[in-house]
């Protein structure tokens, strides 16, 4: 393995508040030295000059329909895009066919990733036996197969009794419940955020009490069980305000939101477009407001991408019959750097940490931090990069993103895992 | 005026662009009288009628209005559930664009199908109904029918009564009147009543009996059956009885005022027989102006000429 040498970048990392200009001397899959200026005659060079350096990115919630739908994305396509949308360690969800609910399928995912090879693929257990939300699933052989959480994502536990044994078991393993907080006959048949503008277009409404309801019972049931809680994709005023009420009453609760819940709001909804048709659904801009507050003030924990592929046929339905979805590993950094970073002068430190340190704590994995002998899983950008999305250059199997030919701001140009090059944007990618 | 390509709702009409539409349509009323009541104005013209929800007076209507300009018609109706397992929207699209039709009138339960549609076809679209989104030919037919009765929208006072939520024509009649005017007055129980309405420029209300007096036009929407199964409101006797067009009620309505009911009627229900039947009732004059009005949308997107 060869020795990588980066070369001018502004370092960047959260745990320790280093924000400066470094050279990095990787050796031997991890970092051996962060220095103002090193040379290492014979090490591969980085150069980097403009651009940033963090650690390896880390998504607590996508999508790889792998094992069951390979012709939306796999392990494979799925990892490709993660490592080009700077990604070095993706938690996939557990809704796959079958499910993530027994040792066979986690052993199947590590496989797979270990052979594909780029980027590391931890899998969400199920909560209950194949997400039917009445039996909760094996933690204990699970966790030892190396689920890092377990969750149902798609639907909510319903059943609170079941919640309730779900959070109480999860203690004895230390292990996080990520909850897909939406109460189910709230939302039901919901196609957009119910307000103003689905008022107009005459489109089926998913009201916001409906994922905040759930949230305020899932709190509840959090503190009065003192396991830990993970909201994931929060999307409303009201689920941030109630969890940071949770958080400052000392219940173990953290949360995630997606890059389409503090980039968009629901007026974008008018176009009908069905990449914008997500569950939870992009809200109103009073809520957009809301999350980027919650982003701001350390309510919310981490930036999870939701990254939710789905095939072009399914996607070319009306607007009501489409499933719902967008894909978002690729194009998380970028709206992450517009938004945050440009427009709301959020520092580069606050908007890395929850795409790094934060998700690592939230599953217990050494990754996440740039530090004198860690594993060296870093990430490159070059924020002022402008580049558009186009459906050849995603890797993704799958092309519903809203973003597709738009331009976007600030591009990954290089990944690292366990010091070596998985991504290379110069590299002719 | 160069109308646009389609007619997919009353939205982002301007008001030029409705009245554009009810002058012709007045003009139709004319030919609609004459003991041959058809101009060759669409002769050679292909329109199709695509209904994937069951309807037969609308789609009848507008059967009747191409035939009346000369038009060759090609009706087809199938349930939009038996589309969603095989063909899909778009594969309907691209049929069509194959045939080469002139226009297609489409009914879908799909909220933006007529937009989607429209997007995709170089022949023109007219929504007639898109889910509860929009129903732009039914409004304008009020639209016309209003106007024969008072001079002016300016000022005229419109009540709309039930399911608003569920109802492609209160959304319609919402938009195009507000733009024309005229004061738009909700009237229905707080289920039945989508967030936000009031930014639409509406006044809301629940109490029926409180207001009944103050209005032009009070137009009933026909209150579906099933919204009760879904726990939207209690019973059918207990919605006739706060929020029916009983005769009692007609006694306390203003001097001239009139009743409108886009159809069909659930006679008893959201409104009396008596009631739908009074001299107050101007129902069939709305399905006699929607034929005129047909004509008017049809001609004007089909590019028609006057000979």
């Amino acid at each position: 393995m060869s020795s990588i040498l980066i070369k001018g970048a502004r370092v960047i990392d959260p745990r320790s508040k280093l924000d400066a200009a470094r050279d990095m001397l990787i050796r031997q899959g991890k970092i051996a030295r962060i220095e103002k200026s090193i040379t290492a005659p014979k090490a591969r060079v980085v150069r980097a000059k403009d651009q940033v350096v963090v650690p390896g990115l880390i998504d607590l919630h996508c999508h790889l329909r792998d094992p069951g739908r390979p012709d939306e994305e796999t392990i494979a396509t799925g990892s490709e895009a993660a490592v080009a949308g700077g990604f070095t360690s993706i938690c996939c969800m557990p809704n796959t066919d079958p499910a993530i609910d027994n040792e066979s399928i986690v052993n199947y995912i590590y496989k797979e990733a270990a052979r594909v090879g780029l980027c590391n693929v931890l899998p969400v257990g199920a909560i209950t036996k194949a997400r039917a939300g009445k039996e909760i699933t094996e933690f204990a052989e699970l966790q030892h197969a190396g689920v890092k959480a377990f969750s149902d994502d798609g639907d909510t536990v319903a059943d609170s009794s079941v919640l309730r044994h779900a959070l109480e078991y999860s203690k004895a393993f230390d292990v996080p419940i990520f909850e897909h907080a939406l109460d189910k006959e709230l939302a039901r048949d919901g196609l957009m955020n119910e307000g103003l503008v689905a008022t107009r277009l005459g489109l089926k409404g998913s009201p916001a009490i409906a994922e905040e309801l759930i949230v305020a019972r899932d709190l509840l049931l959090a503190g009065f069980t003192g396991a830990r809680l993970h909201v994931c994709h929060v999307s409303t005023r009201g689920a941030v305000e109630l969890i940071r009420r949770a958080k400052r009453e000392g219940v173990r609760v953290t949360c995630e939101t997606c890059p389409h819940y503090f980039y968009f709001n629901d007026e974008v909804l008018e176009s009908l477009d069905v990449n914008f048709k997500v569950n939870p659904p992009i809200r109103s801009e009073v809520d957009r407001q809301a999350i980027i507050e919650g982003l701001k003030d350390g309510t919310i924990d981490c930036i999870a991408t939701d990254h939710a592929p789905h095939c072009r046929a399914e996607k070319e339905l009306e607007f009501a019959n489409a499933p719902y979805g967008m894909i978002g590993l690729e194009t998380a950094v970028s709206l992450a750097v517009m938004e945050l970073i440009n427009r709301q002068k959020m520092s580069w430190l606050d908007v890395m940490r929850k795409l790094t340190v934060n998700p690592a704590g939230i599953i217990r994995i050494p990754a996440g931090c740039i530090s004198v002998g860690a594993a060296a899983d870093i990430t490159i950008i070059a924020p002022d990069e402008k580049w558009k999305v186009s459906e050849e250059q995603i890797r993704s199997r799958s092309k519903n993103t809203p973003h597709l030919n738009k331009e976007l701001v600030g591009r990954v140009t290089n990944v690292i895992l366990n010091g070596r090059v998985k991504y290379s944007l110069k590299d002719g990618q | 005026m160069n109308p646009k390509k389609d007619l997919v709702g009353i939205e982002k009409l301007t008001a030029p662009e409705i009245c554009q539409y009810l002058d012709l349509a007045d003009n139709f009323l004319e030919v609609l009288a004459r003991p041959i009541p058809i101009v060759p104005a669409l002769r050679g013209k292909t329109i199709l009628t695509l209904f994937f929800e069951a309807s037969t007076r609308t789609q009848i209507s507008f059967s009747i209005a191409a035939k009346r300009l000369s038009a060759d018609i090609v009706n087809f109706s199938q349930t939009a559930s038996s589309v969603k397992k095989g063909e899909t929207l778009l594969d309907t699209a691209r049929n069509i664009e194959a045939m080469k039709v002139d226009g297609v009138v489409i009914r879908h339960s799909a909220p933006g199908s007529a937009l989607f549609l429209g997007q995709r076809l170089e022949a023109f679209v007219v929504n007639a109904g898109d889910g509860a989104h929009e129903h732009p030919t039914q409004a304008l037919l009020d639209f016309m029918t209003m106007r024969q009765h008072f001079k002016s929208f300016d000022k005229l006072r419109v009540l709309i009564i039930g399911d608003i939520t569920h109802s492609r024509v209160a959304r319609s009649n919402i938009f195009g009147l507000r733009t024309l005017g005229a004061r738009v007055a909700i009237c229905a129980p707080p289920t039945l009543i989508p967030l936000e309405i009031d930014r639409l420029g509406v006044e809301v209300f629940y109490d029926l009996d409180g207001i009944i007096g103050e209005y032009d036009v009070v137009m009933a929407l026909r209150i579906q059956l099933e919204r009760q199964q879904a726990g939207l409101f209690p019973s059918v006797r207990e919605y006739r009885a706060c929020y029916g067009l009983t005769a009692e009620r007609l006694r306390r309505m203003k001097p001239r005022s009139i009743i409108m009911h886009p159809g069909p009627t659930n006679r008893g229900v959201e409104i009396d027989p008596e009631v739908a039947d009074s001299t107050r009732s101007v129902i069939l004059e709305q399905v006699k102006n929607g034929v005129a009005l047909r004509m008017a949308v049809l001609f004007i997107h089909a590019g028609g000429k006057i000979e």
